[in-house]
């Protein structure tokens, strides 16, 4: 039986958002702070999310170039 | 919740035994009317190991007879989604092609006619139908749990704890419905508006049960979980923006805007890491999560085209 499981703190998803585990603050590119309020976090990557610095799903309407 | 008006004979022969206690040998023999009345009574078994009803002993849940006709109605029910949801071979890598699945269908959206056009009396029709699943939102995946393995249980878990609000009660997804039904004056009592719902409704209730209870479909439900998750930011935003329209109460457009933020997690979550673990440690269920998947949309799609036709929307 496997005896340790990777669970990393940061998950970068391939064309979505980053994963952030555990709180964290994040200041935005305004210098706006926004604090962790679940156990994982979707970090929006495209720069398209309307609900920053959050991922809102919208990258997945994004042509691939535009996707991160 | 009292048990639901009957739809057809099998629902009236099912709600006679649950009020007298007993489930005679010969309800095995009644025949259901239609497909209404066949899932109501299916829904109605499965509503004995939720919450149950009033007045009813908690004893039936595991009475040999209603288990009986139980099994009858899912072994059809089952074999009806095999045959109507036959998915393709997923490729490799795994979360890649189960994203791809799901985002290449194009099923009906219930949620874009909100955003745009529909009026207040038929978004609140909509929500009345939503309160049978979203009253008991996750509850049907919390089944699945002590089925898995250490990789996809503890995922799952990090989901769930999600759902039902990390412990803090006033964050439990199904409690933040009942505040925007409280809000716009409707209902929030759970089953209340059993008696109204179209039976696409009962049918989609019945899916996320038939997959949530039996272990050997562990794989279908934690594909339908990834195919509902993965369909619900954008159309949670959709949704928001025409409550906002509609002038809808701030608690239903918050409800909605929660999901737009915990689903774009969620579905990171459902597809890549518990899925994903899932398939690691058993790579035969791949093929029961395409299955799981297809369903959920297809039967959203059923639904959705049922609600635009009867608003004259197709």
């Amino acid at each position: 039986m496997k005896e340790h499981f990777d669970h990393p703190d940061v998950v970068v998803c391939p064309g979505g958002p980053l994963l952030l585990r555990g709180e964290h603050v994040i200041e935005d590119a305004e210098g706006r702070q926004h604090r962790t309020s679940r156990p994982v976090s979707a970090v929006c990557r495209c720069g398209k999310s309307a609900d920053q610095p959050w991922c809102d799903g919208t990258h997945k309407v994004l042509p691939d170039k535009l996707k991160p | 919740m009292r048990i639901p008006k009957a739809r057809g004979e099998l629902s009236e022969a099912l709600a006679a035994a649950l009020q007298e206690g007993t489930a005679p040998a010969e309800l095995a023999d009644v025949a259901a009317t239609d497909d209404a009345d066949r899932h109501l009574s299916l829904w109605t078994l499965y509503e004995l190991s939720y919450r149950g009803f009033d007045g009813v002993d908690d004893e039936l849940e595991w009475q040999p007879e209603l288990l009986a006709l139980r099994h009858t109605l899912e072994r059809r029910f089952e074999a009806e989604l095999r045959e109507w949801f036959s998915p393709p071979e997923l490729g490799e890598p795994f979360a890649d092609a189960l994203f791809e699945l799901i985002e290449n269908d194009d099923g009906a959206s219930v949620a874009t006619f909100v955003q745009r056009e529909a009026t207040l009396d038929q978004t609140l029709e909509l929500l009345r139908y939503r309160t049978i699943y979203h009253l008991k939102e996750a509850d049907p995946t919390a089944w699945v749990v002590p089925r898995l393995t250490t990789g996809p249980k503890a995922a799952l878990m990090e989901l769930q704890y999600d759902e039902y609000g990390c412990g803090d009660p006033n964050r439990l997804h199904s409690h933040l419905f009942v505040r925007g039904l409280d809000a716009c004056g409707l209902r929030s009592d759970y089953g209340a508006y059993i008696d109204d719902v179209p039976v696409e409704v009962l049918v989609q209730n019945n899916a996320m049960s038939l997959f949530g209870l039996h272990r050997r479909l562990r794989g279908a439900a934690l594909g339908h979980l990834a195919a509902f998750e993965a369909t619900s930011s954008l159309p949670s935003r959709r949704m928001a923006q025409g409550l906002e329209r509609l002038g809808l109460p701030t608690e239903m457009i918050a409800y909605y805007e929660e999901h737009v933020e915990a689903d774009a997690v969620h579905e990171q979550l459902a597809v890549r890491t518990i899925c994903g673990a899932l398939v690691e440690e058993e790579p035969a269920q791949a093929a029961e999560v395409a299955f799981g998947a297809l369903a959920c949309l297809g039967l959203e799609d059923r639904f959705a085209r049922r609600m635009l036709a009867e608003w004259g929307a197709e």
